[in-house]
Parts: C-alpha cells; sequence; structure tokens
C-alpha cells in the first residue's frame, strides 16, 4: 500500500508513461528529463563486479556521499575487508589536481592492509575528470611503489554514463585487460581452451555454449570458477574468447586481439535463426563441423524442444498477461517478439532506450504489433503510477488475472507476486535458455514470490546478509 | 591520513540527509547529480522509498551539462515536474559537480519560484559533508520557507492553559529508525503531560509543521535539529532542548524541556552533559555514533548503573562540538584516529584495571579494542539495511533493552 504524502498530484495518466511502440521512435522513445529509481536493486554495480576478481582489494577515491552507495553495496555483500574508501574532501579541490589525496590515499590503504593484494582496483571518479587529475602519473607512481601489486585502471564516473562507455563496461574492460601473453603460461594438460569474459552470472553448464565447448573436447573457463589472481590471469592462454554481454564485448575483442587469439561475441538472442548462426559461428571455432547433416539435424531437435517448452508455458500462463523488463533480458524487445510469435499476452515492455541490436525487432513489433506498449522506467511519474495505478480499471477487468513479470522492474511496476526473478539473462544461453526460460515462467505462474522483499536486495546472485536473506546467519 | 578507511563504511551523506529531512513534507526535492547521490539515497538511507509516494527526482546531468552549466534544462525539467505533481515546494540540492562548476542556485531557485508559484530553496549540500549537515540545513531552510509568521501571543501558546506544546526537531528515520518510533516518541511525551505540536521530520506531526510558532519549546532529538532550533529561535525566540528521552534520563529531559519552555525563552539547553558521572566507577562505556543520540544514552547508562559505570563519547558526525562534555568524550574524523583513540583509551582503562566496553552498530567491530565487549546500537545512518530487523527503539524500555539486550 503506497502511503501519500504528495498533496496535490494531478491526474498523471499512464499515457505519460508508456508509449505504443507503434508510434514510438527509435532507438530513444523518450527525451531526457527528471528521473526516479524505482525501489529495485537486484542489477549489479561496479562493486559486485569488482569482486568476481579473485583476491583483488577495490579502493574509491571519493566524496562521502558518493561513497556511502559503493560501501554499502560492499557492506551488504559481507565483503568490507576487500573494500577500502579515500573521501575527498573541500581541500583537495584547492590543493591540486586530485593527484595528492589518491596516490596517498591509496598508499595509506596499502599500507594498512594486513597483506599486499595481488591487485587493486582503483576507482576514481567524475570528480578526479573535471579536475583534470593526472591519473598516468597517479598510476605510475603507485606501481613504483607497490610493484608486486597490479593496479586497475577502473572509474566510477556515472557523469560520463549517458555519453559513453558505462562506468560498468570500463569495469569489465580493465578486468579484461589484465588478461595479457605474460600472464598465463599455457595449460599444463593441454587441449583447447575457452574462456568467457566480462561476464556477471556464470555461464550454465546446460547452455549451448558449455555442451558445445564439451561436444568438442575443450575446456571452458569462468571468472567465476577462478580461485585466485592467478589462476584469473591464467586464462590468457585460452585458444578462443567469448562474451555474451554488450559491455563485455570491447574488453573481450582487446583481449583477443592483444592475444592473437579469435573471439566472439555470441549476445543472448531469442531468435531461432540468430541463435543458429552464432552456433554454427563457435562450432567452427572449436574445431566441429557446422555444415553436416548431423549438426543441422541436431539443431532441429533443439528448436522442436524450444517449441515444446514455449508450448508447454504457454499452456501453464494462458491469456494472463506478460510484462517484461530490460535489467532480466539484455533483449527485451527480442524476447517481447518470441512471445507474442507464440501466441502470448506480452502488454508492456520496461525500458529506457532500445539498444541498437533491437532495431530488427524493434521494426518487427512496431509493425506486427503496434499496440505493445514501452513503459519508460525511470519516468517521474512511476513514482505514483505503478501498481494498480498504473491499470486503467477496464484494462483490470478485461486482463482478470494479476501479470505474469519477467524482471524485477516490471515486477514492481505491476505490483505482482507472479515473476522470474533474473538479471542480465542469467546464465543462459542459445534454444537452452528459451526452454529454460519457458521452464521459469511456468514456475513463476504457480509460485508466489515476496516482491517486496526480493526486488530491494542488491546484486541478484551476490551473497546478501539483508534481513530476510539466505546468507543472513554469517552475522 | 585521515581520509582513509581500511574497512569501516561512512555515514550517510548530506544529500541523503537533505532528502530524508523533506521526504514527508509535501515539496519536491530535485538532486541536481548524474546519479549516483540518488541511488544511494533510496537504497541504503531512504527506509520509506518502497511505501510512501515522496516526491524526489534526480536531474540525470550528462558531461556536456556539467561542462556547459544548462541550467535552462534544470529549470524546464524542475518546472515541468512541478506543473504535474503541484508540490507544496521545492528544494534542490546537489552533488560535487554543480558545486565544483559553481552553478548558480539562489539565480535557478529564483526563476524557478517565478515560473511555478511555488517556494524554492536550495540546500547547499556539496557531498563532502555527512547527513546531518544535509538534515540540519534542509530543515532550517524549510523553516525560513514555510513556517508561517505570526505573533505568539497568549492565546497561540499554551500559557493560557493545557499542556505544552512541542516541536520535535531532528527526527528522521537515519537516526530513529524502529518501527513507530515517532509514534513511541508522542506517547513518551503524552505521558509527559507534554503535547506534540509538530514533529520535524517523520510521523503524524508533520502536518502541524508550519505553524511550529505556536509551540512552547522545542525538543531536538538530534544534533540534525540544529539548524530548525537556530531559525525558531532567531524568527520566534523558541527555546530548545537537546536530548533523547531515553532510559533513566527520559523523565529528567523532558523535565528540562518543562522548564526550558517557562523560564529560558531563547535558550539552547543540553541536559545530558550535565549528568554527573562517578570518576572512581570501575567501568567505561565507550559510545560511538551521533553525538545527541549517544550522548543520551551515555547519561541514561550514567545514571542506571547507579554510578558503577563512565561514559565516553565517540562523536562521528559533523558539527558535535556543542553537543560533548570538553574533558572527556570527543569527536573524529575517520577510522585511523577513531581506532587510535580507542587504542588509548583501552590502554588507559587497563593501566587501571578498569574494564572497557563499547556501544556502538555493529559495524565498527572491526576497530574496537581487543577484548572490549561490543553493545550493538545499529544506526541506519551507518550500516544502513543490514540491521533492520534490529533498529533499538530509543524510546521504549531501559539501557539494556535499546543495546541488544546485553548491558546488565
Amino acid at each position: 500500500m503506497l502511503t501519500r504524502v504528495t498533496p496535490g498530484a494531478r491526474g498523471i495518466t499512464p499515457e505519460e508513461v508508456r508509449v505504443r511502440i507503434g508510434e514510438a521512435v527509435f532507438p530513444n522513445p523518450w527525451k531526457r528529463e527528471l528521473e526516479f529509481n524505482p525501489p529495485v536493486h537486484e542489477t549489479w554495480n561496479i562493486v559486485h563486479i569488482g569482486m568476481l576478481l579473485p583476491q583483488a582489494h577495490q579502493i574509491y577515491v571519493c566524496a562521502e556521499n558518493c561513497m556511502r552507495g559503493v560501501v554499502m553495496t560492499a557492506a551488504e555483500m559481507d565483503a568490507l575487508e576487500r573494500f577500502s574508501c579515500v573521501l575527498i574532501t573541500e581541500s583537495d579541490l584547492y590543493r591540486d589536481n586530485l593527484e595528492s589525496i589518491t596516490l596517498e590515499g591509496v598508499t595509506d590503504v596499502l599500507h594498512k592492509l594486513p597483506a599486499l593484494p595481488p591487485a587493486v582496483i582503483v576507482f576514481p571518479v567524475c570528480l578526479h575528470h573535471f579536475m583534470g587529475c593526472d591519473l598516468q602519473y597517479v598510476y605510475a607512481e603507485l606501481e613504483k611503489r607497490f610493484p608486486d601489486v597490479v593496479f586497475v585502471r577502473a572509474w566510477m564516473d556515472p557523469v560520463m554514463q549517458k555519453t559513453g562507455p558505462t562506468p560498468d563496461e570500463k569495469l569489465r574492460t580493465a578486468m579484461a585487460d589484465l588478461l595479457t601473453a605474460g600472464s598465463a603460461q599455457p595449460y599444463p594438460e593441454g587441449g583447447f581452451h575457452v574462456s568467457v569474459i566480462g561476464d556477471n552470472l556464470p555461464l550454465e553448464e546446460d547452455s549451448d555454449i558449455a555442451r558445445l565447448v564439451s561436444e568438442a573436447g575443450a575446456r571452458l573457463h569462468r571468472i567465476q570458477d577462478c580461485g585466485t589472481f592467478a589462476a584469473y590471469r591464467q586464462m590468457a592462454g585460452s585458444d578462443l574468447f567469448i562474451a555474451r554481454s554488450p559491455l563485455a564485448a570491447p574488453g573481450m575483442r582487446r583481449a583477443a586481439k592483444r592475444l592473437g587469439k579469435p573471439g566472439l561475441y555470441l549476445p543472448n538472442a531469442y531468435g531461432y535463426e540468430e541463435i543458429r548462426r552464432m552456433r554454427g559461428q563457435l562450432a567452427g571455432a572449436l574445431g566441429l563441423q557446422p555444415d553436416t547433416a548431423l549438426f543441422n539435424h541436431r539443431q532441429n531437435e533443439e528448436i522442436e524442444a524450444c517449441e515444446a517448452a514455449l508450448a508447454g508455458a504457454k499452456a501453464t500462463v494462458g491469456t494472463r498477461q506478460i510484462a517484461i523488463d530490460a535489467a532480466a533480458v539484455q533483449r527485451p524487445l527480442g524476447w517481447a517478439r518470441l512471445l507474442l510469435e507464440h501466441g502470448f499476452a506480452v502488454k508492456t515492455v520496461y525500458l529506457d532506450m532500445i539498444h541498437p541490436e533491437e532495431e530488427k525487432d524493434f521494426l518487427f513489433l512496431q509493425e506486427s504489433f503496434p499496440d505493445l506498449y514501452l513503459h519508460k522506467t525511470v519516468h517521474i511519474g512511476g513514482r505514483v503510477l505503478h501498481g494498480g495505478r498504473l491499470c486503467r480499471e477496464e484494462e483490470r477487468a478485461a486482463g482478470g488475472e494479476e501479470v505474469l513479470a519477467i524482471g524485477p522492474k516490471a515486477a514492481w511496476y505491476e505490483d505482482t507476486p507472479w515473476f522470474v526473478n533474473m538479471v542480465e539473462y542469467g546464465g543462459l544461453w542459445g534454444y537452452y535458455g528459451i526452454r529454460r526460460m519457458a521452464q521459469l515462467m511456468e514456475e513463476a505462474c504457480l509460485v508466489k514470490k515476496d516482491t517486496k522483499e526480493i526486488v530491494q536486495r542488491k546484486g541478484l546472485g551476490c551473497t546478501c546478509i539483508l534481513p530476510g536473506a539466505a546468507e543472513r546467519t554469517r552475522i | 591520513m585521515r581520509q582513509t578507511n581500511r574497512i569501516l563504511p561512512v555515514y550517510s551523506g548530506d544529500v541523503s540527509g537533505a532528502c530524508s529531512a523533506l521526504f514527508e513534507m509535501g515539496g519536491m526535492v530535485v538532486i541536481h547529480d548524474p546519479s549516483g547521490c540518488y541511488s544511494t539515497y533510496d537504497t541504503h538511507d531512504e527506509t520509506r522509498w518502497y511505501d510512501t509516494d515522496s516526491l524526489i527526482f534526480l536531474t540525470g546531468f550528462t558531461e556536456r551539462d556539467a561542462m556547459l552549466g544548462n541550467d535552462k534544462k534544470l529549470i524546464e525539467d524542475t518546472a515541468q515536474a512541478a506543473a504535474l505533481y503541484r508540490p507544496r515546494f521545492i528544494a534542490l540540492c546537489n552533488s560535487p559537480i554543480p558545486y565544483l562548476n559553481g552553478t548558480d542556485f539562489a539565480g535557478v531557485c529564483r526563476v524557478l519560484e517565478k515560473r511555478t508559484g511555488v517556494p524554492v530553496f536550495h540546500v547547499r549540500t556539496n557531498g563532502m559533508h555527512d547527513y546531518v549537515q544535509g538534515v540540519s540545513q534542509a530543515f532550517a531552510q524549510l523553516a525560513e520557507t514555510v513556517l508561517v509568521e505570526e505573533a505568539v501571543t497568549a492565546e497561540s501558546t499554551s500559557f493560557a492553559g493545557g499542556p505544552l506544546k512541542v516541536n520535535v526537531l531532528g527526527m528522521t528515520p537515519l537516526d530513529f529508525a524502529a518501527p513507530g518510533a515517532a509514534e513511541a516518541l508522542e506517547d513518551k511525551l503524552e505521558k509527559a503531560s507534554l503535547r506534540l505540536h509538530a514533529c520535524w521530520g517523520m510521523g503524524r506531526g508533520v502536518q502541524s509543521i508550519g505553524s511550529s510558532a505556536r509551540a512552547d519549546v522545542n525538543l531536538a532529538v538530534s544534533s540534525s535539529g540544529e539548524g530548525a532550533a537556530q531559525v525558531l529561535r532567531e524568527r520566534f525566540g523558541t527555546p530548545a532542548v537537546f536530548g533523547v528521552p531515553c532510559g533513566a534520563f527520559s523523565e529528567r529531559l523532558l523535565r528540562e524541556t518543562e522548564k526550558a519552555a517557562g523560564d529560558r525563552p531563547g535558550q539552547f539547553t543540553v541536559p545530558f552533559l550535565e549528568v554527573p558521572e562517578n570518576a572512581a566507577a570501575r567501568r567505561t562505556v565507550i559510545l560511538i555514533g551521533e553525538p545527541v543520540v549517544m550522548g543520551s544514552l551515555a547519561a541514561a547508562l550514567r545514571m542506571e548503573s547507579g554510578g558503577s559505570t563512565k561514559t565516553v563519547v565517540a562523536a562521528a558526525t559533523e558539527n558535535s562540538a556543542p553537543f560533548i562534555r570538553k574533558d572527556r568524550d570527543f569527536s573524529f574524523f575517520g577510522e585511523e584516529e577513531l581506532a587510535k583513540r580507542l587504542r588509548v583509551l583501552a590502554r588507559e582503562a587497563d593501566s587501571r584495571g578498569e574494564r572497557i566496553a563499547v556501544a556502538a552498530d555493529p559495524l565498527y567491530r572491526p576497530v574496537c579494542p581487543e577484548g572490549a565487549e561490543l553493545f550493538p546500537v545499529p544506526h541506519l545512518a551507518f550500516s544502513g539495511r543490514i540491521f533492520l530487523d534490529r533498529m533499538p527503539d530509543l524510546f521504549e524500555g531501559d539501557c539494556a533493552s535499546i543495546m541488544g539486550g546485553k548491558w546488565i
């Protein structure tokens, strides 16, 4: 139940926060204006991502208010021992271009640690940009002072995120930059090795990528399996590099080029033809024979299994309206298209911009399903317009049942306990991904979730010590 | 180095403080920031975000906006949102970059006021201070803006009879996160024959804030209440008493509150500083945190222990000087300074053969002296949501119940 403290909101209508795809503009359906942040925090931030780097210590150099968000992320992960703060105050702005506070602060933290970590991820911030901080000098000096430490050049500069690579993308790239020729020996067991770069959530063993790698007799490496910093850097000895996320692709491409090895960007697509093409690419890179009748036959079997899974999900979901959010799947329009083509009642897609990779799906939906709503997640109308207030009475009456949401933001906006709790498409990929998601949709229709408790937790899949979380017993 | 924290988190920042203070006031707060301060606030520092429709928004400015100013966009977007929501007032606050590029907030406020027809003010945050600064300034600005000018007459105050009217100042979930805290305080006042007139800024009392001049006395339950207390004193001569009615100290504080209303117009009093201490006590409890809350708890401890306990308050937040005893307590900045002071205190206690304990948020554990027991007093402004299910109700029970049931 929403408590009202807002006195005079005039009747904000759903039309102000959403648009029919038939009338939407690609790739930015909305102009930039004030933003609202829904109480949904399951997506990963740079702290979560940095914690994936084994044995690494994170040091943020920023003002107190900016520090609060990242240090509390680490605290909620029960990982404060791998996190330190250097606070910028007003006087630092007048002393120099923040070189002193950054250099001496990081040095001080490292002297205070019980043991020097093999890697330190340093996060300068927006202020460093605008003060013109000479970070090359800072890093050179740090490397001189601590020759046994690898300094990872990260950023926490949200002011740049709408006009350039986001801090998330920069961090994934910086972590990929650690994979250098000098950092790895050939794998002692020999054979063909494949590394997935820049994944937040581990690629599942049943995913098409993992199965094809296994079929080729190759070995798959994931950062989540690396127990040490050295083990992570050993991934540089791989024969093939793969990225699933567009945010990981630049780092993967740089690593592959630097190491003179092939790199494949295999995004999470939901169209059979695109998956078929990417599987072929991967099979070719693994030395399998993608053009054989057997390979094609297997592909067809996979597709038949997907059709069966979707039909099964349809039988369970029925006419229930569906809402999809961009936090859950990297291509929400692609997923909406797949479901709409299979007779599901997709009503709304929650997103703030349309990724260039989705242009074909956007045009298809615009033509074939023009009444599909695109709903902005950061529109200020969202403050009062969610849950029951989002739907007009007649829509509610027509829908009957509560909405099935795919993703936490959609769940919050639709105020539904029936949702697939997923970010970044989890560890899914390929035909397996479609089948598994169909299964998760069925499960979501059968088991209610505590939306309020779940969606407010940060970093789905990370350790969480908040009240109600599984790891709570640690404290 | 005083500006580094190896393992301790930091307190909520000034932007979070400003937003928290104004959350229930029916206004609209616009944070001029790219993103981080807003999500930090609504994730870690605001327990009401999920269930309350308060209008707190973000400009989401870009690199280009930062370089070129682009105040026009700030004005246009804010005016548009105000037209949509019709807030009682508009407050602007900001993160470090608008501070750095010298955004003319006074000018922006004037233009916006003319455009929207509602009061507009700027809370001078810059992201480099703690929440106490933000809350205090926000309340002070609110007091300057929304308080109704009215003659304080015998009819308007309680001198004509009836219970004394009390404004509670500086009350936000950042310091008082236990469920029902505002109601518990109101009940406590009623039992002492005091009537809650207005509560700045949570609970039922927020409705009366505009007529705060009618109150007989201000009770500031945190140092965040100082800004509004000063404005109310300057404009209406209202006296203020600082303290939290907790444990055995409660009765004394409320008596002082009543007394201040009659005897000392315009005076500020801090009664917890006057609660005596037995220098010969064999146990020292060091209370770390916000000085008014911890100072009051310390006073309650001294009273409840019957002279067997000494206290030291380690004030962690800004502007704490008026609220600590110069000869016993101290304020600190950062982990290094705190750890050093705690080591010295532990050494001194050890040399005297005395016991030492710490009452603080559990996240302070890594810097507690070896062997010192930690009495947990979770504090939202420090550990955020982590101990949300264990927040102490400062207005109920004795020190033992407040400090995790551990105190004997």
